[in-house]
């Protein structure tokens, strides 16, 4: 399959890159990893007269701690955070969806700000960064600005983001005391979009729960952040009820569909059962079980 | 647009039109028919290429991303010395039947014994797990990486034991 013609940028700064971006706008589409952009490009979903070719542009692939933050650059390819050790040591849900991202030859290349900036709700790390409560750095030529995944994610393939801005960063709060978190997906094989996914995190202290992130994959028209479910647990110790209850308002908050994947009823009950053991392992993780 | 790539070792510049995929590039300007096309999207892996050492899908990839780049394509294992330990124990242990996804899994074992040279079964799955088979039931697949990685241990152990 051959995707339709266009003209092929490949900027090696920045600033060439927003140069671009604020000439071609809504004629042009930024090429990262291209694990999603090239099928749709291949299926005309996609037609873009302008590519823009960020993978030369340098600086943009950090992962790193300043000032109690965790910065993830754009370019970021999801082996690359599978394989980071301060992800593995510090970010146990970030760590645990990583490798399970579409397959190892996908992971070589697609990365991290492509994949939330593609808003598939199928898209593993849209739901960790939901539950992470993380921000996306949006810049362009006439500034940058810091959104909330919440804000960013807009609808089924759509975010916030202008077609004058290039996402460069993601920043998560780094966490403090004890916490844990994790990210148990549902697939019938390697490579498949998830059935159902839940990414689960918790910060404990003094043996309540101060933070609870909860998020759900492939099971709405966008990732979806279990808010209900979230709060109910603020302030409990951790225990089997409360992690049951948080399961029972995800599932409430969740609306898939029947496919080839499995039933409604079977994804909604899955969402409950997931839940409830991604909690109960961010407790474990966070040594408050 | 004019690329100039490392492809098996060998400097090539060629004139490419950027819609082309690396694999039809490889195929087609390069004539370089070991990477098979199978899929077309995203799944199988029999496209799959080593990208500056690192395996890809080339049918996910525009052959002008790959400008300045190196590429390994299947004909690359091949040496003045004859095959590559890793196409030997695919001969060796049945790996294939009928070969359509060998070069994408020989390419995947090859990277992947490079760092690890003693994978047990469940690490090769996880390695290979972007290389669809129909034919083998991967079972002679996963030996056949697995001997690879063993005469990488031990060349001489690995000689006399066959």
């Amino acid at each position: 399959m051959l995707p339709a013609r266009f003209e092929y940028h490949r900027p090696s700064t920045l600033e060439e890159a927003l140069a671009l971006l604020a000439e071609h706008g809504d004629d042009a589409k930024v090429l990262a990893g291209g694990q999603s952009l090239i099928p749709m490009m291949k299926l005309r979903f996609a037609a873009p007269a302008h590519l823009i070719d960020i993978n030369r542009i340098e600086g943009l692939d950090a992962i790193e701690e300043t000032d109690g933050e965790l910065h993830i650059g754009a370019l970021v390819r999801h082996n690359q955070l599978a394989g980071s050790p301060l992800i593995n040591e510090k970010y146990p849900l970030i760590a645990a969806a990583a490798p399970q991202i579409a397959d190892p030859l996908v992971r070589n290349l697609g990365t991290i700000g492509g994949s939330l900036t593609h808003c598939d709700p199928s898209g593993d790390l849209g739901s960790v960064m939901l539950a992470a409560n993380a921000r996306v750095v949006l810049r362009s030529n006439a500034g940058e600005r810091e959104v909330a995944m919440t804000d960013f994610i807009v609808s089924t393939f759509q975010s916030s983001i202008e077609p004058t801005e290039l996402l460069t960063q993601i920043h998560v709060t780094s966490p403090t005391g004890s916490y844990g978190g994790t990210y148990l997906k549902l697939e019938r094989k390697i490579g498949d979009y998830a059935t159902v996914a839940t990414a689960t995190r918790l910060i404990v202290e003094g043996g309540t729960i101060a933070t609870a992130g909860i998020a759900l994959t492939s099971v709405g028209l966008t990732n979806i952040k279990a808010t209900a479910a979230e709060d109910s647990l603020i302030g409990k110790a951790p225990s089997e009820e409360a992690f049951a209850e948080a399961g029972r308002l995800a599932a409430e908050a969740s609306s898939p569909v029947t496919d080839v994947r499995g039933s409604e009823a079977y994804k909604r009950h899955m969402v409950e059962v997931y839940v409830r053991r991604g909690l109960t392992r961010a407790a474990e993780i966070a040594g408050a079980a | 647009m004019q690329i100039t790539v490392t492809v098996n070792g060998a400097e090539r510049t060629l004139d490419v039109e950027p819609r082309t995929l690396l694999v039809h590039m490889i195929r087609e300007d390069l004539a370089l028919t070991g990477t098979h096309i199978g899929c077309d999207s995203t799944s199988c892996g029999a496209c799959t290429v080593l990208y500056d050492g690192v395996p890809v899908k080339s049918c996910t990839l525009f052959g002008v991303q790959a400008d300045g780049r190196e590429i390994t394509t299947v004909e690359g294992l091949l040496t003045a010395a004859g095959l590559d330990p890793m196409q030997a124990a695919f001969k060796e242990h049945h790996g294939l039947q009928c070969g359509y996804c060998t070069p994408g899994m020989m390419l995947v074992g090859k990277v992947l014994i490079e760092t690890n040279d003693h994978p047990s079964d469940d690490e090769v799955r996880q390695a290979i797990g972007g290389n669809l088979c129909r034919c083998t039931g991967y079972m002679n697949i996963v030996k056949a990486i697995q001997a690879a990685a063993a005469e990488r241990r031990q060349p001489a152990a690995a000689e006399a034991a066959s």
